[in-house]
């Protein structure tokens, strides 16, 4: 009955999240982007328990410093004689924690001063928007850089500081989905019925705009693990954890690249290659699903 | 940064006379704003922020009651925030960036040379970016569908997912220690006597190579992707089939009709490489040891050195914000449909 009283835009949430990963599997770059992604997840629980890595095991000769892959370690070994492959799959997780969680804090500042500034519209909606632009010009790595320096390299700083530089390109999406759907006339309606704002967003606005949402936090996962090795690869990792980019900081400043150990610098950026491209390409096929705009050109 | 930046501000406020500035001036006014604010934000995280400055700077616990007192007057600690805002933009006015804690110089002086080290690379980096990635975008578009369409995409892609300092780890390994054909280290060879200026300039751009090459190889994807799709979406423009039904050769219709009109979102995005090339700099710099702004901001974290660090970051955001209202006011210029709006 509700459906037809307030147009057919209404329809059920969940029924259009199966018909976006039908969408998606059919796609083949999205289909390429989740497989890619499965593998990672799977490798990352896993790995480390099936090839416990062991800090304190290092090596007590020399020619057990940066061994090349042999069958009893089958990436060789780091500068300090320690297996790399049980770290390659340890720095997995890091990876995904960090990108995952920053992306998460971005998505809920970002879809917040979104929300906020497309519905409060006027005054409000100037100034969000002035700080949002303000933010997006700002150079992401410098900022990123200054921060953990200053407030410490440990995880949970580093997750917020790459959360809370990435949220702007979010608000803005969010801000120009909820102003065209704003004027929609199931949206009218309901507000013409006695709605009130927060119920209009919560049950009208934001299960409409989610799958946006979702496309983009997809990509900007992406950018969140390449800033993320940045930071580590400067050495503004947190100490205390093994990532693929902390690892390449340890290839760099220890002279395995010079001394030629390539399996020490080839595996952890080829694994933050493969992760980055699978949530660009299953974002970017998300977002040509759920995008209106781009859909009309296929 | 959005076009319009103070339109709203000055002409949405209810109940109050609209004013009706000249372009230029609005545009000007919305840049100052921006520019005081960075500069405040770079004053509020160095100095209020993260704890008590006089420990960070003193960097130890082990301080009398009376040397802490001392210090804080000399860093101006004993003023109030807003005092100390004031002094501190007076101070950059006159092109004071502070005293570096481990050169033991003023910053102005170490950061003067590694500004155009820097401006060089980045030059560099930007001509084969620009260049390249619009000269595939346009090919990959006119041969949509294709095997080389195709693959340019997914190339563009990986390329892109690439982390800029990785690509520079390859080349160094494979240029410098296994083939040993390219300098991998600095911007010249130490100690090397140059009898003429030829010789000095073939060297600077021996050890130029590298580092452009993998500060533009991460960056030129974007500008492929950008340029095919903006191209695109011009080939189904009406003005387009009538230019093709009126017979006109493929590489014309291409060449200038498509991407003279095509060019306008790879302005906008434009801006937005130069906010990430800027990123890319301090990783390629930090690789290959090229002694600029980015090399200095590694030195500077690694060495906790926050003047530095703060000059740094101020330099480069405000380069950045600078180019981005470039790109805009030439956005404008090279669209009519905006310059009247």
């Amino acid at each position: 009955m509700a459906a037809t009283l307030l147009g057919e835009e209404a329809t059920r949430t969940d029924v259009a999240w199966v018909r976006i990963l039908k969408e998606l599997w059919r796609d083949r770059s999205g289909r390429a982007g989740i497989i890619i992604l499965l593998v990672v997840a799977i490798m990352a629980v896993f790995g480390p328990i099936l090839f416990p890595f062991n800090p304190d095991k290092i090596g007590t000769t020399a020619s057990s410093i940066l061994q090349s892959p042999s069958a009893e370690h089958w990436l060789g070994t780091d500068e300090l004689g320690r297996d790399i492959f049980a770290q390659f799959l340890l720095g997995a997780r890091i990876s995904l924690l960090v990108g995952i969680t920053a992306t998460l804090i971005a998505m809920i500042v970002g879809s917040v001063i979104g929300l906020i500034s497309g519905f409060a519209a006027g005054f409000t909606d100037v100034v969000l928007m002035r700080v949002t632009d303000f933010f997006l010009v700002l150079p992401t790595i410098p900022l990123v850089i200054v921060l953990a320096a200053i407030f410490g390299t440990n995880l949970a700083v580093i997750i917020l500081v790459i959360g809370l530089t990435a949220w702007p390109p979010i608000a803005r999406i969010v801000r120009s989905q909820v102003l065209s759907l704003r004027e929609r006339q199931f949206v009218t309606r309901v507000h013409s019925m006695g709605s009130s704002s927060t119920r209009i967003i919560g049950v009208h606005i934001l299960p409409n705009v989610a799958p946006l949402i979702f496309a983009n936090a997809v990509l900007v996962v992406a950018g969140c693990i390449l800033a993320e090795a940045t930071l580590a690869f400067l050495g503004l990792g947190d100490p205390t954890q093994i990532s693929w980019g902390s690892m390449l900081h340890f290839a760099f400043v220890s002279g395995a690249v010079g001394r030629g150990a390539w399996w020490y610098f080839l595996t952890p950026g080829l694994g933050i290659v493969v992760v980055v491209l699978g949530f660009t390409l299953a974002g970017n096929s998300l977002d040509r699903i759920l995008n209106p705009r781009l859909r009309e050109r296929r | 940064m959005n076009t319009e930046v103070l339109a709203p501000v000055l002409e949405g406020v209810p109940g109050k006379r609209r004013l009706h500035l000249p372009y230029m001036v609005r545009k000007l006014i919305g840049l100052g704003i921006t520019l005081l604010a960075v500069i405040a934000f770079n004053f509020l995280l160095f100095r209020v922020l993260p704890g008590d400055p006089v420990r960070l700077y003193a960097r130890s616990g082990h301080l009398s009651a009376q040397q802490a007192e001392q210090l804080r007057v000399l860093l101006g600690l004993n003023h109030p925030v807003w005092e100390q805002f004031l002094i501190y933009l007076r101070s950059l006015a006159h092109g004071n960036l502070g005293f570096s804690y481990t050169y033991h110089e003023p910053v102005s002086t170490i950061v003067g040379e590694r500004m155009v080290n820097t401006l060089i690379l980045l030059g560099a980096a930007t001509i084969l970016v620009v260049g390249v990635g619009v000269l595939l975008g346009v090919m990959a578009a006119a041969r949509r569908g294709t095997k080389f369409d195709s693959n340019t995409v997914v190339g563009s892609l990986v390329l892109w997912s690439m982390p800029t300092f990785w690509v520079g780890l390859l080349f160094v390994f494979a240029f410098g220690v296994w083939l040993n054909i390219l300098p991998t280290n600095g911007i010249s060879t130490p100690g090397a006597v140059y009898t003429n200026p030829l010789q000095a300039f073939a060297d600077v751009a021996s050890h130029l190579i590298l580092p452009t090459i993998t500060l533009a190889l991460v960056d030129i994807g974007q500008f492929v992707l950008v340029t095919r799709s903006s191209l695109i979406d011009v080939f189904t423009e009406d003005f387009m089939t009538t230019a093709k039904a009126k017979g006109m050769s493929q590489r014309r219709l291409v060449w200038k009709h498509g991407t003279r009109n095509a060019l306008l979102p790879v302005v906008t995005a434009s801006a937005l490489y130069i906010g990430l090339i800027v990123g890319g700099a301090i990783q390629v710099e930090t690789v290959f040891s090229w002694p600029g702004m980015g090399e200095l901001t590694y030195e500077a974290v690694n060495r906790r050195d926050y003047p530095v660090l703060e000059a740094c970051f101020l330099i480069f955001a405000i380069t950045v914000i600078l180019a981005n209202f470039v790109s805009d006011l030439l956005y404008r210029r090279l669209d009519p449909r905006v310059r009247e709006a």
